[in-house]
């Protein structure tokens, strides 16, 4: 991409203003994502920023939003008082000493909406990508021996949940699940987020096994240890990066998804984009933006542990770049 | 000696161990080892079979066959389907239709039935409902007791609409997806003007998805570009900017993009700063086609550069260098030389955006406002306002196939086992 010293006056005029509409793409691809941080600490009820703001006037900047995550469906009559309090707690390094009105706590972990959906989404999240891990990872490897039949066939089928629109796939399984009495419950959002979550983890876990070195298990198996031992000592600690990282993808997929949950779940399996959903329509209130703030941190720590994992498995595998 | 001899049997075939001819023992071999594969594959294909492809199927089925006339009013439902539709409506037909009406109130399913029947003809719902009410009142001759509850029944439409609405497969669902009516006959007629909104919408969405597709292009392209002509080091850093959006929430992204674009939103307030337009009239934005449009591209674009990134770093240099070496001038080397090198990666990137994009539900229903709606967002509206699974199920169908299509495509051109993520 270097100008040569030779370049005319045109190009070097084209090359800058390549530069300047690659950058215009990039602030349009991250502004939004970016933006939504200074706004969920407004101190007035908007989604845009008011003009104390824009003076950086310390006013107008507040932790109410976030507050008000915890607030949000709690019982207690006096939670100004309570949140004073907890503000206190905050500054005093979380200390022991310090102590909160009796069931405080109890009360926000019980209540309070955010919190409910986020236990929601940790839960459904939690045991559709072991469903979805356990199960993908075991295709995948069936999958990439040379002998498997019917290869391409049952691939399509099995990816096929990432393709079909979502509103077909909740419709269909809210139609039958109704009809087995798995709609409104737990275990049919799980049964649908799995599902949604094993393309993930059959991509990724047989783009890893294409770089592995069938005769490491044929050595293992030489020397005598029997298919399981040559499994959990040697295949899967060299595709255990694809493996975990195909699980996080199940994983965000579960957390992420809306649709089959707002045709599936009922009002106490509320997911955190199920909240937000409902929050966007009804009544939109910066407290959207606080959780999506907190949101966007947790996907930015998750694109670090991608890349790491990335780079732990091109190492593992004798792959430089 | 005697070793190689016992090897081979009488025919001269090569010998296993155990004494069967060693082909037939590598076809075992082969066979348990295939045995194998498939094994570790089969809880998969059977948990996905279960949990997504049946439903799906089962849905699809409602799409052709709807019973909810059939098996709330057994006794009329026969006779309706035997009747020829032309000549008056016996005396048998009226007797099996009071019969059944009393069984359904009993059974509260009268509401069901009567919108089934209204949705072959309108008005025939409150027909049902009242005549229900009046029915166990009814004496023979029950052809004059109907009518006598209600004019209607005398009306040879009411009976033809009953008989479709008895008949449980039927094309009618397909044919309403596609603005068509079913009548009685066995006919297909075009609906009339003002109700023909199916097949624009299906247009819509197509249009929407391809221009969805072309903005991802337009952005993408470049930016790949750049990506993949940059020192290692640089292009990752810029990389997080294209992978973070990518790995932010759906919800998070439409959030900040009625943040952005919203009439008090900081585009606007931008705008207004700048002084393109007045405080008075400020652009909209969001909840109409055009916030659809920037949002989703705004969600899609990842799914465009990264295939497109791929290809591009796996087009050596040397190429561009050699087709300038030997005369041509910059923007001919580009696009002679490098860009026909990088449409398999615009033929990923583009058909993915656009499957993606064609089934796409949240974004368009949460800043689409009236006219940003898409396929899908009907869909639902059949599935969780209106009730009309049938209908739902019809235009999922067509959907489906639509999407069946490009995936087709897709595995044909890309090949599923190239699909690649992050």
């Amino acid at each position: 991409m270097e100008l040569p010293p030779y370049a005319t006056l045109g190009q070097k005029i084209w090359h800058y203003t390549f530069y300047f509409i690659c950058a215009l793409i990039f602030l349009f691809l991250i502004t939004p994502i970016l933006i939504i941080a200074p706004l969920s600490f407004n101190a007035e009820p908007y989604f845009s920023f008011t003009e104390g703001m824009m003076a950086f006037d310390k006013e107008a900047y507040s932790m109410r939003w976030y507050e008000d995550i915890l607030a949000n469906g709690m019982v207690d009559p006096e939670q100004p008082r309570s949140w004073a309090m907890f503000r206190e707690w905050l500054w005093m390094g979380l200390s022991p000493m310090h102590t909160m009105p009796e069931g405080f706590f109890s009360d926000a972990w019980e209540n309070a909406q955010w919190v409910r959906a986020m236990k929601n989404s940790f839960f459904i999240g939690f045991f559709a990508t072991l469903i979805a891990t356990a199960l993908g990872t075991l295709a995948a490897i069936g999958l990439s021996r040379a002998e498997m039949p019917y290869r391409g066939a049952i691939m399509s089928i099995l990816i096929s949940p990432l393709i079909v629109p979502l509103v077909i796939t909740a419709a269909g399984m809210f139609y039958f699940y109704s009809q087995v009495g798995l709609s409104q419950t737990y275990t049919g959002v799980i049964l649908a987020h799995a599902a949604l979550g094993t393309p993930f983890v059959i991509i990724t876990v047989t783009a890893t096994l294409v770089g592995f070195d069938k005769s490491l298990v044929r050595a293992g198996a030489s020397m005598g240890a029997g298919p399981a031992r040559t499994f959990w000592k040697i295949q899967m600690p060299l595709i255990l990066p694809g493996v975990v990282s195909g699980g996080l993808f199940a994983f965000i997929t579960s957390f992420d998804e809306v649709v089959a949950v707002l045709f599936l779940a009922g009002p106490e399996h509320r997911t955190i984009p199920r909240q937000m959903y409902s929050g966007i329509r009804e009544q939109i209130s910066p407290t959207i933006l606080a959780v999506a703030t907190i949101l966007v941190i947790i996907s930015i720590l998750l694109l670090v542990t991608m890349e790491m994992l990335r780079r732990r498995g091109e190492r593992l595998r004798g792959i430089r770049s | 000696m005697t070793d190689a001899t016992a090897t081979h049997g009488p025919d001269g075939l090569l010998l296993a161990a155990d004494g069967t001819p060693l082909k037939a023992k590598l076809h075992q071999s082969m066979k348990a080892s295939r045995r194998r594969a498939f094994g570790l594959v089969l809880p998969l294909l059977l948990f996905v079979l279960a949990s997504f492809i049946i439903p799906i199927i089962m849905l699809l089925w409602t799409g052709v066959s709807n019973d909810t006339y059939a098996s709330n009013m057994p006794r009329s439902a026969p006779l309706l389907r035997a009747w020829d539709g032309a000549s008056p409506p016996t005396e048998a037909m009226a007797e099996a239709m009071v019969l059944d009406m009393i069984d359904a109130r009993k059974a509260k399913t009268i509401g069901k039935v009567a919108s089934r029947v209204n949705r072959e003809q309108s008005g025939t719902r409150s027909l049902y409902t009242k005549s229900a009410r009046r029915a166990a009142k009814m004496e023979a001759p029950f052809l004059d007791a109907l009518t006598k509850a209600d004019k209607d029944w005398s009306d040879l439409e009411t009976w033809r609409a009953t008989k479709i609405a008895a008949t449980s497969l039927t094309p009618a669902y397909y044919a309403a997806a596609l603005d068509y009516k079913y009548t009685a006959d066995g006919e297909f007629v075009e609906q009339s003007e003002e109700r023909q909104i199916h097949v624009k919408l299906f247009w819509k969405t197509i249009w929407v998805s391809g221009a969805v597709m072309f903005f991802c292009l337009l952005l993408g392209y470049p930016v790949a570009y750049l990506l993949s002509h940059l020192p290692a080091k640089s292009a990752n850093l810029l990389m997080i900017l294209v992978l973070l959006p990518f790995w932010t929430s759906l919800l998070v992204r439409t959030t900040a993009w009625i943040a952005m674009l919203q009439s008090q939103g900081v585009l606007n307030d931008i705008f207004v700063w700048i002084g393109i337009t007045g405080d008075e009239q400020r652009f909209s934005l969001i909840y109409n086609l055009t916030g659809t449009l920037i949002a989703m591209t705004h969600i899609l674009l990842p799914f465009m550069i990264l295939p497109i990134y791929s290809v591009m770093r796996a087009i050596p240099p040397s190429h561009v260098r050699a087709a300038k070496s030997l005369g041509a001038t910059n923007s001919t080397a580009f696009w002679r030389v490098y860009f026909p090198a990088t449409i398999p990666g615009i033929g990923a990137g583009g058909l993915l955006v656009f499957i993606l994009s064609i089934g796409y539900y949240i974004t368009p229903a949460l800043v689409g406002g009236q006219d940003g709606q898409l396929i899908s967002n009907f869909i639902a509206y059949h599935m969780q306002r209106s009730l009309n699974w049938s209908l739902a199920a019809a235009l999922g169908g067509i959907l489906l196939a639509i999407v069946l299509l490009l995936y087709w495509l897709y595995d044909r051109i890309v090949g599923i086992d190239n699909m690649k993520l992050g």
